[in-house]
């Protein structure tokens, strides 16, 4: 008996601390959802109580997003964006991480060190310098200087994350097709880079939501709504004055939230091996 | 149709021959893409910005005079920077101190396998993936002045009176008090991640062999598992420092540095200066003063790690 009562508040507790955690990272996700289905009167009355609707729910603020803002040049921005600095990121980082695991030796790893400590390189170290390049390219305020930016911190990350994962890749293959006939550039080719799609797969998703997350080259290059990429606009373009439109940022921050969450979920495992695999024994 | 059909072998070798099968110049070759990348847009830039801080130069006036240290001087001089300086390193600890423990919990609850565990990993990571800055907007409404989600449950739950309702973001310690919890909040979920790739790394077996020689949990915990995986968990410390420490975007967002520079840090010091005021030379100066402090802590991490790994 005392047994089945100690199991059970063990059990209680458990399940209490799971939930803690639960609300503590989900909570501003439902707080997004919610605020973006309310309608203002609803919304902006502190007597209502705020967990759930007190009038119908709307989609008025998703309307008013998508037809009254640049919310959808936004999102199309973003995806301009995500998909040039992935092909120059892959077309780099791809041999690059070939090279260092297996054509270089010992050099190799020291520069694959060397390689990966640049993603440490903090953005606001280095936004001043490249706000006036960008200016001198004549990129200044558009969404092309991302593009030649952002591959700074892209391929580093993936020429290490691929640099991990060429390592584990049995040599065999390679000789195999070099005693064919194929050379060693034309095994990379035929060989080597259809035998890694999951990596490459790998590497293209998390490039994408680096893309989508950063935030403060966005902000120091970019100042007219047309250019911004999504995350930009949400978070500084949809303020009029003084007055924040709640409903509609919620809106936006939350569907430009959901395909990051999903991504991340689906390829953690690998993201995890990526960063740390290289670095530790 | 018969060129297509003309096997490969029967190809002459090419000129390039000599290239497409040496090793050694292959291999040069395939890197030197990302290495001039990274040469042209992070060393070129890198260098520019030191020389920004020694030199006069600004948007009005962009002029490559040499000032030798006296931007680093002006800086130091300044109480705001002091101030700013300060804060970082709270805002830095505190987080990751914050982070940290909640990392620790939170590993330990998904370590074992209950109904419904996936899913629940998938919601804790949410904070880590999504892009701070859309996170960040959404603390911000919950931290409203007026609207407030947290004032309402504390008002309806009686602990404080509608009259005495905190402003968030408005008075200078509370406003300290909000950027690092959302900014351990979006780091625990990765210090999560971290512990767990860490200890499911470590073989069952030497933790079974502890177990039967007498160790219970907290030994197990503290004596065992922690230096397992203390060099993973450094690993992640030094993104935890290093992205903190070189922060902007929540500072940006919720306060504005504010109120009163209560929560001003040096990334966002650097922006305020750098390019809104367009000082450049004083805006890189402000920047460069990361280095030092950051090279120092990731030496220190890495020398830690090492000594324990011997």
């Amino acid at each position: 008996m005392q047994r089945a009562i100690a199991n059970t508040l063990k059990g209680v507790s458990f399940y209490g601390a799971v939930a803690f955690f639960v609300v503590l990272t989900a909570f501003p996700f439902y707080w997004m959802l919610i605020t973006s289905l309310k309608s203002n009167p609803d919304l902006y009355n502190v007597t209502n109580i705020p967990f759930w609707f007190n009038e119908a729910p709307t989609l008025e603020h998703y309307r008013y997003l998508f037809e009254q803002t640049m919310f959808v040049r936004w999102l199309v921005n973003s995806l301009i964006i995500g998909l040039c600095v992935v092909a120059i990121t892959l077309v780099a980082a791809l041999p690059a991480g070939y090279s260092l695991a297996r054509m270089t030796g010992r050099s190799g790893e020291a520069l694959g060190i060397g390689i990966f400590l640049t993603y440490l390189v903090p953005p606001t170290l280095l936004f001043l310098p490249l706000s006036r390049i960008v200016a001198d390219l004549g990129l200044q305020n558009s969404m092309w200087s991302l593009v030649l930016v952002y591959p700074t911190f892209t391929i580093p990350f993936c020429t290490w994350l691929l640099m991990g994962f060429f390592k584990a890749m049995p040599v065999e293959i390679e000789e195999a097709a070099i005693v064919d006939g194929c050379s060693l550039f034309g095994a990379f080719i035929r060989m080597v880079i259809p035998l890694s799609m999951p990596a490459i797969l790998t590497a293209v998703i998390f490039t994408f939501t680096l893309t989508l997350q950063e935030f403060v080259y966005a902000l120091t290059f970019i100042s007219s709504t047309a250019q911004k990429p999504i995350t930009l606009g949400v978070a500084t373009d949809l303020v009029r004055g003084d007055i924040f439109f709640w409903g509609e940022i919620m809106a936006g921050a939350l569907i430009a939230s959901i395909p990051v969450a999903i991504a991340y979920n689906l390829f953690l495992d690998r993201f995890i091996s990526g960063i740390t695999g290289g670095a530790v024994k | 149709m018969a060129v297509i059909a003309e096997p490969v072998a029967a190809k002459r070798p090419s000129r390039l021959h000599f290239i497409l099968d040496r090793r050694d110049v292959l291999g040069a070759l395939f890197v030197s893409p990302a290495i001039l990348y990274v040469l042209l847009l992070v060393g070129v830039p890198f260098l520019l910005a030191v020389y920004y801080s020694i030199s006069a130069y600004t948007i009005y006036d962009p002029s490559w005079r040499f000032v030798g240290l006296a931007n680093f001087r002006q800086i130091i001089q300044n109480p705001v920077f002091i101030e700013t300086l300060e804060n970082t390193f709270l805002f830095t600890f505190a987080s990751q101190l914050l982070g940290l423990v909640l990392g620790k919990f939170g590993a330990l609850l998904l370590l074992r396998p209950f109904p419904g565990r996936k899913i629940v990993r998938a919601l804790i990571i949410l904070p880590w993936a999504v892009p701070i800055a859309l996170a960040a907007v959404a603390w911000e409404w919950m931290f409203d002045s007026l609207y407030s989600v947290i004032n309402w449950s504390l008002i309806a739950l009686g602990i404080i009176d509608r009259s005495e309702a905190p402003n968030w973001l408005g008075n200078p310690h509370l406003a300290m008090l909000c950027v690092i919890v959302v900014n351990a909040w979006r780091f625990f979920p990765f210090a999560i991640v971290i512990f767990l790739a860490g200890i499911t790394s470590i073989p069952q077996d030497v933790i079974d062999a502890a177990t039967v020689d007498g160790a219970g949990f907290w030994r197990r915990n503290y004596q065992i598992i922690l230096p397992m995986i203390l060099p993973i968990v450094t690993i992640g410390l030094i993104f935890g420092v290093v992205f903190t420490f070189t922060d902007l975007s929540v500072v940006y967002l919720l306060t504005m540095g504010g109120p009163v520079n209560a929560t001003s840090v040096l990334g966002f010091q650097g922006f305020q200066v750098g390019i809104v005021s367009g000082d450049v030379s004083h805006g890189a100066a402000i920047s460069l003063f990361m280095l030092p402090i950051l090279f120092l802590v990731v030496i220190g991490m890495l020398r830690f790690i090492r000594r324990r790994e011997i």
